[in-house]
């Protein structure tokens, strides 16, 4: 699925009324010299996440893993939004990724940081490998916390700072067959709040966005009945569009939200409302 | 190569006021940290990365610990010196 910025047009039905929409006034440059660093960036919500931070005028360090040619396409819109894009490249496996891309930030250090990247290896517990289970946590957790890490020393060192992680619906719901991905997405939300304890007399806020459904090969793959199932589970009736995700991270990340700090945000038509 | 204890103090000061905030005139070797610097724990672990990455040395976390003073501190960035130069 190729994902377009907001004002290309053109995006699945329901979009019109999507959040990158109706946020389109909230738009500005307020991150005009700042640096966000994306992790997961070849992938539609990462994408998303780099194309509306660069809409603020953020300089955006597009972090892959293995889709160079998603990243790529991923700079070329961030370089359309008028921002400047850093391609880096880095397994986030690799306990060295985090200060790869930190270097490839430069010395400009990072401002936001955006927790994304993320796999699955679903299956039910009773069949799950220690594999399935550790690979996960590794790439979504633990990935998440060396980012972190490494950013908010130079954060600390600016008194400014945002960090917003990716968790999901099911961190918050659970859903049979990712037993190892909730763990992740339920992690990095306590991960959120204790960074958030320790940091917020600096300047540095952070925050966890959870998104529900984003139409995904995944969900592509659900049968019609599976499809009807999870709709009527959304108040909205509707799935998520990467947009919404990213108009969530976009305010997480502005001048405006500096009062918030240890939230979890559910952009996810009301599906886990009240969890 | 190691320092003298009056130079650490001296590189001390510089970091202690980019880093703290504080007046350079009050870090002295006797100054205490947490009632004389005003310095809470997070401000710690930052004045010892900033030491750590200025020396070139590593400062393990129970080592810490017991440091009150800006004069411990620095007794402790010379030990950890000669140890690596040793």
């Amino acid at each position: 699925m190729t994902t377009r910025p907001p004002d290309e047009g053109e995006g699945p039905p329901g979009r019109v009324e999507a959040g990158a929409t109706s946020g389109r006034g909230l738009e500005g440059r307020g991150l005009e010299g700042r640096t966000a660093l994306v992790t997961g960036a070849s992938g539609a919500i990462g994408r998303a996440c780099a194309v509306a931070l660069a809409g603020e005028g953020a300089r955006v360090v597009v972090a892959y893993g293995s889709d160079e040619q998603g990243a790529q396409e991923t700079a070329g819109l961030v370089k359309a939004a008028g921002a400047e894009a850093v391609l880096a490249q880095a397994d986030l496996a690799d306990p060295a990724a985090a200060r790869q891309l930190l270097s490839a930030a430069g010395v400009a250090g990072v401002d936001v940081l955006v927790n994304n990247a993320g796999i699955t290896r679903d299956g039910l517990l009773l069949r799950m490998r220690d594999q399935d289970f550790t690979d996960v946590l590794e790439l979504n957790l633990v990935a998440a916390f060396r980012c972190t890490r490494e950013a908010i020393r130079g954060m600390l060192r600016r008194r400014w700072g945002r960090v917003v992680s990716i968790s999901s619906v099911v961190g918050l719901l659970g859903n049979p067959g990712q037993a190892n991905y909730a763990a992740s997405k339920a992690g990095l939300i306590g991960f959120t709040m204790s960074v958030a304890r320790e940091v917020a007399q600096r300047g540095i806020t952070v925050n966890v966005v959870a998104p529900g459904y984003v139409p995904s090969k995944l969900t592509d793959a659900m049968s019609e009945e599976a499809k009807q199932a999870t709709l009527s589970a959304i108040p909205c009736g509707r799935l998520g569009t990467p947009e919404d995700i990213a108009a969530a991270v976009r305010f997480l990340a502005s001048e405006d939200a500096s009062y918030i700090t240890g939230q979890v945000l559910a952009v996810d038509g009301g599906m886990a409302m009240g969890a | 190569m190691a320092q003298s204890r009056e130079e650490v103090v001296e590189t001390m000061k510089d970091v202690l006021s980019s880093e703290l905030g504080v007046d350079a005139g009050k870090v002295t070797a006797d100054a205490r940290f947490k009632e004389d610097l005003d310095a809470d724990s997070l401000d710690l672990v930052e004045v010892v990365l900033a030491l750590e990455e200025k020396f070139g040395i590593e400062i393990p976390d129970d080592e810490i610990a017991g440091v009150k003073t800006v004069g411990e501190a620095a007794d402790l960035v010379i030990a950890k010196q000669n140890a690596a130069a040793s």
